[in-house]
């Protein structure tokens, strides 16, 4: 741990490196987490399986890869799947919980979280895969750091892609009635909005960001059956740190956060990056808690 | 007069099983640690409304500890390396002496472990605990995978079952059966009094307990240390039953036992005394039914299963009793009150 660190300090370089690999992964995050504030912020429910959809679109991009589609109808193909899969749970499973007790809800998306892991290693099997892209890399300050095109392209895609989405909540029709269910479902029901319509968009909007995400994820990173948990709790950190409808909040927390987990990959060894992102939640936790408690001053 | 012959009987039949189905001692060994498992969260989620998914983590905590104590009383690690697989490996004395050892030694560290963290945790509320305590287990299990000294990522092998001494599976059975009936009896006794009381309220609103002067979190943490206690010797007893731990799928399981504790409380009823043991006694046996007839799917039809559960009968076999045969649990409806109350509001109104 002290040796790494030290490479560090004698070779700035991979400072760099790690600098930019971890913003260009940090991209996806956000673009995650903005879906998970979405669905938190208008229907009130923290939507576990937020990690297996990453993984589901992955899938989908790989298995229509092998298919002989073009890789760049990847991305739009399972956001469309995603969509409809999202759909499918809404009507399924979270319509029934919605207006219940929020650890109802947090169970019933946790369970759709582990049937989903089931499927996929039933499916595809536990092995990890990625998808070649196809495209070079870029070898910069002398060969000594090295960024892959197809990192730089879903670094671009995933910005497009959120601020796509923004624009869409702040014009479109749909977007006005997801915003007004968010602020009082009550109210916007009374306006005539079809809350359960705008729920089931809602979630199904979210899917369908994941499955994009996932898509930009197979190519640049791995899918893998049991990684999505990892996906939901960076999620969670990032909309816990950043708050609900904060789009600038969320991507600056996603790019730190993609950022600290390389840094810590590299410090203390690969083997405990997935330790440090969990450590990482309880620490995160605590602390706005104690903060919290402060200000509320309760009895001890 | 009633209780008393269903008691003796239940007694009877406790200690007849694993004599009269030699074959399924080990199944009825696990059925134990099931009730165990449902118990011991439901002292935490279903009577005091802190919906823990982190309970497993004193479980696995315990199992390490008892393992590493039974490994290092008798061995060094090199040595220890090349026997671990053998019959013979520790005589039966000293087995029972580590065994028994590692449990105690874990139930007193564990409580030790939530009371700590505890300090931090069992401030936060509703959700933000239930994700918390979701996170602690994952990082435990992968903290574990790194750590050489306790075999990193392939685990340990704990001793073997000296079979001179009596059956393994008869061993277990008992032991589990009196952790299980011993957290039973913890948890009545302490929900009958004032520990009971406070728990509740911190369930139904906890700023208005604090209001009234319960000290909140010297309960909470006195209900976590509780779980933890029982959860760690037992955990300590489950790693010998199973033969060897595996950080990521046996001691810190959050995916089955972190889990399935939660459901099987659900399923019976959470925030009841007998819920739980009814729960977990149907969740194992429809458990045991998937893993033979749905083999290789099984784990699918459980998530199925969780979600299905979770969504349609969330109130518990308890609570569907309760809803629909009030009178079996002493609740009267007097008819003429009723009748007269009815009356009033109408002319009310």
């Amino acid at each position: 741990m002290i040796a790494n660190l030290s490479i560090l300090f004698d070779a700035p370089i991979f400072v760099v490196q790690l600098l930019i690999d971890g913003l260009l992964i940090g991209a996806l995050f956000a673009l995650v987490a903005y879906g998970m504030a979405l669905v938190w912020g208008v229907m009130n429910i923290i939507n576990i399986a937020q990690g297996e959809f990453v993984i589901l679109g992955g899938y989908v991009a790989l298995t229509v890869a092998n298919w002989g589609v073009p890789i760049v109808l990847g991305l739009p193909i399972s956001f469309i799947v995603l969509f409809l899969v999202g759909w499918a749970v809404y009507r399924a499973v979270i319509c029934r919980v919605v207006d219940e007790d929020l650890f109802i809800s947090i169970l019933a998306t946790f369970g759709i979280s582990i049937l989903f892991q089931q499927l996929m290693n039933q499916m595809f099997t536990a092995d990890v895969r990625t998808l070649q892209s196809g495209l070079d890399t870029w070898f910069l300050f002398d060969d000594m750091v090295t960024v892959s095109q197809i990192k730089v392209v879903s670094f671009v895609s995933a910005i497009v892609f959120g601020v796509a989405v923004m624009i869409f909540m702040r014009r479109s029709r749909l977007g006005q009635a997801i915003r007004a269910t968010a602020q009082n479902a009550r109210a916007a029901r009374i306006m005539g909005i079809d809350t359960d319509r705008v729920y089931a968009m809602t979630y199904s909007i979210n899917a369908a960001i994941c499955g994009a995400a996932g898509a930009l994820v197979v190519m640049t990173w791995f899918v893998q059956p049991f990684a999505g948990l990892a996906f939901t709790v960076r999620s969670f950190m990032i909309v816990v740190i950043a708050g609900l409808g904060n789009l600038g909040a969320v991507a600056v927390s996603g790019l730190t956060l993609g950022t600290l987990e390389n840094f810590a990959g590299f410090i203390l060894g690969a083997e405990f990056q997935m330790a440090f992102i969990f450590s990482l939640l309880v620490v995160i936790l605590v602390w706005r808690n104690y903060r919290l408690g402060r200000e509320r001053k309760v009895l001890r | 007069m009633r209780n008393t012959i269903l008691l003796v009987l239940g007694t009877i039949i406790a200690f007849a099983v694993p004599f009269m189905f030699p074959a399924y001692q080990n199944q009825f060994a696990m059925l134990w640690l099931m009730i165990l498992f449902a118990l011991t969260w439901d002292l935490m989620g279903g009577q005091m409304g802190y919906n823990s998914f982190g309970n497993v983590v004193f479980f696995g905590v315990g199992m390490y500890i008892t393992a590493v104590i039974q490994r290092d009383l008798y061995f060094d690690i090199e040595e220890y390396a090349h026997v671990a697989g053998r019959i013979d490996a520790l005589t039966p004395d000293q087995y029972l002496t580590g065994i028994f050892l590692g449990m105690g030694v874990s139930g007193i560290v564990t409580v030790l472990v939530a009371i700590i963290l505890g300090a931090g945790i069992l401030g936060l509320r509703g959700h933000y605990f239930a994700i918390c305590t979701l996170g602690l287990t994952i990082a435990a299990g992968e903290i574990a995978s790194g750590i050489d000294y306790i075999g990193a990522g392939s685990g340990i092998v704990t001793p073997v079952f000296p079979t001179e001494l009596m059956a393994k599976g008869m061993f277990f059975y008992f032991v589990f059966m009196v952790l299980a009936v011993g957290t039973f009896l913890t948890n009545k006794w302490m929900l009958a009094g004032r520990f009971g009381l406070a728990v509740n309220a911190i369930r139904d609103d906890e700023d208005k307990a604090e209001a009234m002067g319960i000290r909140t979190k010297r309960y909470k943490t006195m209900a976590w240390a509780t779980s933890a206690f029982f959860l760690s010797m037992a955990g300590g007893a489950a790693g010998n039953l199973f033969g060897f731990i595996d950080p990521i799928n046996v001691a810190f399981a959050g995916a089955t036992f972190g889990v399935w504790m939660v459901l099987m409380a659900i399923l019976g009823g959470k925030g009841t005394i007998w819920g739980p043991v009814i729960g977990a006694a149907i969740f194992h046996i429809t458990q045991e039914l998937f893993w033979t007839y749905l083999f290789g799917w099984q784990r699918v039809a459980l998530g199925a299963m969780i979600v299905g559960i979770v969504v349609f009968f969330p109130q518990g076999i308890m609570g569907f009793l309760r809803q629909h045969w009030p009178h079996l649990f002493g609740h009267k409806v007097d008819e003429q009150t009723t009748v007269e109350q009815g009356a009033t509001k109408e002319s009310e109104a």
